[in-house]
């Protein structure tokens, strides 16, 4: 890495899902590669993003959908950004409230480990509160610009919830969910690790549904530049996307997971117990306070084994996501530029050599509802009778 | 015109607001907690809203103003991107803007460099702060340190303190170490 740049600032939000970039520099596998990174924890997206933007940043861990939406200029300031390496998938959960999920067995017709049961019984509740004129559901997310909101969306509407007018979806910072849900400011939540095992731990909560099961493959966080900065030095971000494919291969080793863990449980990193995150790396999630226990070895995926190769037909499905929910209106360019956001070439240019075979690309799809046509986002939309208000 | 300061810090806010006051602003109202933001920020329906970046709830902040129809819509500052330098500075003094659209941008600007001013005082008074304690503590161990060897080596405080300081120079230390390590070194060979 002669001549290149090589110190660095890089954001995060404590998340177990930030497990990589925090190996990555905490077990040295950026210095190994030249790299000076100092890590910053961050209390918002919204600074992430902001700091990102203006460069106080040079890169940082986040939200797949932030960063399209930064290169779009959505509802912000227009900045493009892109992404050499896919830091996580998956990892969210939605939890509810012990007595709405009394409520949910009551009405359910069948299994409400099913997704679209749940949703159904879900449905049947909202239409009996707006009889009786009880105020409507509320549930929390993390950011508009977030799988998570898609995630409660998607479910929701696919028994017959319209999120925009039946409930009320609110953003909440992560730590605030357990305390929110226990005063009964909102009904349930979706959010990533370790926020639901937190909320099952001290008997406020149940986890419904892992992400997993409404979409079985979702992004969800990037490592994430400006797209002029990697324009500059092409070495300092190749030798990053490396430090990275190295951490992530060793955060999937389960025989790292317990030294994983104690690292993110240090207090300026995720800053939670250990034994909570070791789970959550494990797969190994309890859903119930008295104990039941749910193992799913898909919960929470990080970039190991080629996996962080940034696969732009995501960037695609999470701009038909935008489409169908009225955070962006369809126009010429978009769509490719979503994409560009994500940078196989990058990842492929850092690789050279070492690049393990590019995993098929699986189809994306949902637990109903049509494959996803990257080559036609809209087309797509058409199946979905709730949402499509720009496509 | 109505403000809104957001701010987890009240002394902070209390500065904040002042500065805003003597601009001449006297319509400014200070929230702390974080509960029901949105019913209140809409009861008091302002045209621009101050928060803290240290302040987790700015998420919360600009979902509301994405999705509400309730509250005017406000929106980032400086969206039209024509003034990086001082949404930087903003940043950088830890302070964001949301202003309800089609405010005149001058007034706008001026809130907003008054606010950057104040953040970045309040920093510089914060820190000061943390230096005097610190530079307090340092003097208690230097003293005690002096006292340890001028009574064990039987020197003049003059001749201790300037024992210290050759340490520290040969050792490129700063005077306050070495003084630590000779009240542990006390510590240990009691």
């Amino acid at each position: 890495m002669t001549g290149a740049r090589n110190k660095l600032r890089i954001g995060f939000i404590p998340l177990v899902d930030a497990a990589t970039l925090v190996v990555a520099v905490d077990k040295g596998f950026a210095r190994a590669e030249g790299l000076d990174v100092e890590l910053v924890r961050e209390v918002s997206w919204s600074n992430v993003r902001d700091k990102l933007n203006v460069g106080v940043f040079d890169a940082a861990h986040l939200l797949a959908p932030v960063a399209i939406a930064s290169s779009l200029g959505l509802g912000h300031i227009k900045v493009p950004i892109v992404a050499p390496f896919n830091l996580a998938m998956n990892g969210n959960a939605i939890t509810v409230s012990l007595p709405l999920y009394a409520q949910l067995r009551d009405v359910a017709d069948g299994d409400l480990a099913d997704p679209s049961t749940s949703a159904q019984a879900l449905a049947e509740i909202v239409r009996l509160r707006g009889k009786s004129g009880a105020e409507p559901l509320t549930f929390g997310m993390t950011f508009p610009f977030s799988t998570h909101n898609y995630q409660l969306r998607y479910w929701m509407a696919a028994g017959g919830i319209d999120p925009d007018e039946d409930v009320r979806l609110v953003v909440l910072p992560p730590p605030y969910m357990m305390q929110s849900l226990s005063n009964g400011q909102v009904d349930g939540f979706c959010v990533g690790a370790p926020w639901n095992s937190l909320a099952v731990n001290a008997s406020v909560g149940r986890i419904l549904h892992f992400g997993v099961d409404i979409f079985p493959r979702a992004p969800e966080k990037l490592l994430a530049l400006q797209e002029s900065l990697a324009q500059k030095e092409p070495g300092m971000v190749a030798a990053l996307t490396r430090a990275h494919a190295k951490a992530a291969n060793f955060v999937g080793l389960s025989s790292n997971h317990e030294e994983v863990a104690a690292i993110l449980a240090r207090p300026d990193r995720v800053g939670v117990d250990a034994n909570v995150i070791l789970r959550t790396l494990g797969g190994r999630l309890r859903v119930a306070s008295e104990g039941a226990e749910r193992e799913c070895s898909n919960y929470l995926l990080f970039g190991q084994n080629g996996a962080g190769r940034p696969d732009p037909r995501h960037a695609a499905w999470l701009y038909a996501q935008m489409l169908r929910w009225g955070q962006a209106r369809h126009a010429p360019g978009f769509l490719a530029a979503a994409m560009h956001t994500y940078r196989p070439d990058l990842y492929d240019a850092a690789m050279q050599g070492d690049a393990m075979p590019a995993p098929a690309g699986e189809a994306i799809a949902a637990f109903t509802g049509p494959v996803f046509d990257d080559r036609d986002p809209v087309g797509y939309l058409k199946a979905f009778a709730i949402g499509c208000k720009y496509a | 015109m109505k403000i809104v300061i957001v701010d987890e810090s009240p002394i902070r806010a209390a500065i904040l607001e002042e500065g805003l006051r003597d601009a001449g602003f006297m319509s400014v109202e200070r929230l702390s907690d974080m509960n029901n933001l949105l019913m209140r920020i809409q009861a008091i329906d302002p045209e621009v809203i101050l928060i803290d970046l240290e302040n987790p709830s700015r998420d919360t902040l600009e979902q509301m103003f994405q999705v509400s129809r309730a509250v005017r819509r406000p929106v980032a500052m400086f969206v039209d991107q024509s003034d990086a330098a001082s949404i930087r500075a903003s940043i950088d003094a830890g302070v964001s803007a949301y202003i309800v659209d089609g405010l005149k941008k001058e007034r706008v600007k001026s809130i907003l460099d008054l606010c950057i001013s104040r953040f970045n005082a309040f920093s510089r008074l914060q820190n000061e702060l943390e230096r005097a304690k610190t530079d307090l503590e340092d003097r208690k161990t230097l003293d005690r340190a002096k006292g340890i060897l001028m009574k064990s080596k039987g020197l003049t405080e003059d001749e201790a303190y300037r024992l210290m300081r050759g340490a520290a120079m040969r050792e490129n230390k700063k005077i306050a170490d070495i003084a630590h390590a000779v009240l542990t070194a006390a510590e240990l060979l009691k």
